[in-house]
């Protein structure tokens, strides 16, 4: 084995996104390369070695049986473990099935739903083994990751802001789509990492990073309401890539429970 | 900047001048071929911000804005008024006192490593539209970054530099309350040039030598006895429309001597910690600092960021936060603001601009926070 670190990447239940955001970083690969030993990346490279490994990039969430074995041997592998994006993160947007359960979404979905072995949840990373940094965003981003990378490999801790997006916007100069145009956004209450994309194009906030460090929903949620959104769209764009993120979840939850106790009283 | 102020007021005792609508042209023109950036008031995605301009049609002209806590909405006026608007999103903070910016450079030299400056290129800026609110908030500022203890390069450079252009509201949002923090709405030290716009053109009053020098050779000539009248009429309706007030009475020790008010609770369960308030306001100055390495390990850059005492991370140190919760952190940014600002600066933090009472997205307003806390002292 050479002297540099070994680095591996797997995937569980995802779309591959947050693995590639790795090939994205088209200038800085090489300077990467050059200071890691890529040895398993399935989306790269046909060379595959066992471990043990200095560190594992871990993209995808817990939904088959056999997900969940394999995730233990990751991390026995692994001396670094690092999740990469909403689904590892939170359990992605697979998770929305965890409140309906999954044979309705396998009968809508697959042509042979026999063929279909599924966990009834979709589960972060860490409801299953320990982790040593989670890497938040839907996608994440790319210079996020090699601030990771370039973390560990100068033995300090990764500065990734834990704060709102609202800190972006302002840093960047974007005008308040809520305020100024009344537009309904998540970026008080969801971490940045982005550089507030969407508000700097007229879009609230979709909350891809997930919730922000002590988020505080319910004022949040109850301004949106006093304007006039009602409480079961507010709990659907809660419920999205990172819906299954706790305080994402609760207040969807707490909004939800509202709703239906309204529908069934006559 | 002592030495502004000074020569503004020995400049006060000139009559006023005046520029036609149709020369105003000239003034942005002379400015860039003096070799300023002008920053001024433009529509940036449904407000007036501040930015880059070149042309009078850049301006917001028979553009206004609608305010209250939480809202912000643009409106077109009748009367085609290019400055007939209150401040919006942005401040001159921006330019003076940059989001980010590289401070140093550290390169490696074998085992050793080289400290770099790292210089400043920005073009000496020339702000057009600054309303006194501003003037105040950047004399405030002035305070923190030049003061005898800390310089500041970056600050001193571009502050040294800048060339300010003041205009008189003539009108005030209901935000507004500069009139109860002594720092408005008239323009009355602090600039090089400051305008008060009447229907054909601006009254014009020169501040400083290097205002002087600016505009040497436009088409200026006094402004007749009428003119100067309008203009003052319409400098005295932004006094008359201004309805907000904040008590500042023994203000330090009302808001020190109830560090453990119930109001605390009650505004913590209402804000959501998003930072806004501190980011739109003129005069908050956190940043954080973090030297970030290349990936070759073979240089360090470190670089400023604007942050805020709204993040718990920012009042982190060896071992844990500070200030652990949101209680805790709105207390700190309201005492300090109003408060121990006066122990540290010799002056409040807030000039009344309303800033923060507009872009707070659920729209908590700090004069009703220290209103409730006088109402019933703990």
């Amino acid at each position: 084995m050479s002297a540099q670190p070994r680095l591996a990447v797997f995937k569980f239940a995802s779309c591959d996104g947050c693995q590639l955001s790795l090939l994205s970083l088209e200038d800085e690969l090489l300077q990467l390369a050059a200071r890691v030993d890529v040895v398993h990346f399935l989306e790269a490279t046909s060379r595959i070695e066992p471990g043990p490994y200095d560190v594992a990039l871990v993209e995808g969430s817990i939904t088959t049986a056999d997900d969940e074995q394999r995730i233990q041997q990751v991390r026995r592998d692994s001396k670094f473990l690092v999740t990469l994006g909403a689904c590892a993160t939170a359990g992605g947007i697979q998770a929305l099935k965890n409140w309906s359960g999954s044979e309705a979404f396998v009968n809508a979905v697959y042509a042979r739903p026999d063929y279909i072995r599924t966990l009834e949840t979709s589960t972060a990373i860490a409801d299953h083994v320990a982790v040593d940094f989670e890497l938040r965003g839907c996608p994440i981003n790319k210079y996020q990751l090699l601030e990771v990378l370039q973390s560990l490999l100068a033995g300090r801790r990764p500065r990734t802001p834990t704060h709102c997006v609202c800190v972006e916007c302002k840093r960047r100069g974007t005008v308040c789509v809520t305020v100024a145009q009344g537009i309904a956004c998540l970026g008080p209450v969801t971490q940045a990492g982005c550089g507030a994309l969407c508000p700097a194009y007229d879009r609230g906030c979709y909350g891809c990073y997930g919730p922000s460090e002590q988020p505080n929903l319910v004022p949040l949620t109850d301004h949106l309401r006093a304007g006039g959104m009602k409480a079961e769209a507010i709990a659907t764009a809660l419920r999205s890539f990172n819906a299954y993120a706790p305080a994402f979840r609760q207040e969807s939850d707490r909004l939800a429970a509202e709703v239906a106790e309204r529908e069934s009283t006559p | 900047m002592a030495d502004q102020a000074a020569t503004c007021e020995a400049f006060a005792a000139e009559l006023p001048r005046w520029i036609a609508k149709g020369d105003f042209q000239s003034l942005i023109d002379r400015l860039w071929e003096l070799g300023y950036r002008v920053i001024g008031p433009t529509i940036i995605q449904s407000a007036i911000g501040y930015d880059e301009l070149r042309r009078v049609d850049e301006l917001p002209r028979g553009w206004t804005e609608q305010q209250s806590a939480g809202s912000y909405r643009l409106v077109q006026r009748s009367d085609g008024a290019w400055f007939g608007f209150n401040v919006g999103p942005h401040s001159w903070k921006r330019y003076l006192f940059p989001p980010q910016s590289v401070v140093a450079r550290a390169e490696r030299q074998g085992d050793w490593w080289q400290l770099h400056d790292v210089p400043d290129d920005e073009p000496a800026f020339a702000f057009l539209g600054v309303r006194a609110c501003e003037l105040a908030a950047i004399a405030i500022q002035d305070r923190v970054f030049l003061n005898e203890h800390h310089t500041d390069p970056t600050y001193q450079r571009r502050r040294e530099r800048a060339l300010l252009i003041a205009v008189n509201c003539t009108q005030a949002a209901p935000t507004c309350f500069c009139t109860s923090m002594g720092t408005g709405p008239q323009c009355s030290a602090g600039f090089d040039l400051a305008i008060t716009e009447t229907a054909d053109g601006f009254t014009l009053e020169v501040g400083s030598e290097r205002g002087a020098a600016v505009i040497e050779g436009l088409p200026i000539r006094q402004a007749t006895a009428d003119e100067s009248a309008v203009a003052e009429t319409e400098r005295a309706r932004a006094e008359e429309q201004i309805s907000k007030r904040l008590d500042t009475t023994d203000i330090r020790n009302l808001l020190l001597g109830n560090l453990d008010h119930a109001r605390w609770d009650d505004v913590a369960r209402r804000c959501l910690s998003c930072t806004n308030c501190t980011l739109v306001c003129p005069t908050c100055f956190c940043h954080s600092v973090t030297d970030v390495t290349a990936l070759d390990d073979g240089s360090i850059d470190r670089v400023r960021q604007w942050d805020s005492c709204f993040n718990a991370q920012f009042s982190y140190i060896h071992g844990g936060v500070i200030r652990a919760d949101v209680r805790a952190r709105y207390r700190q940014w309201l005492t300090h603001k109003l408060a121990s600002w006066i122990d540290q600066f010799e002056t409040s933090g807030c000039v009344g601009c309303g800033r923060c009472i507009t872009w707070c997205p659920v729209g908590i307003d700090l004069t009703e926070e220290v209103a409730a806390i006088r109402e019933v002292p703990s």
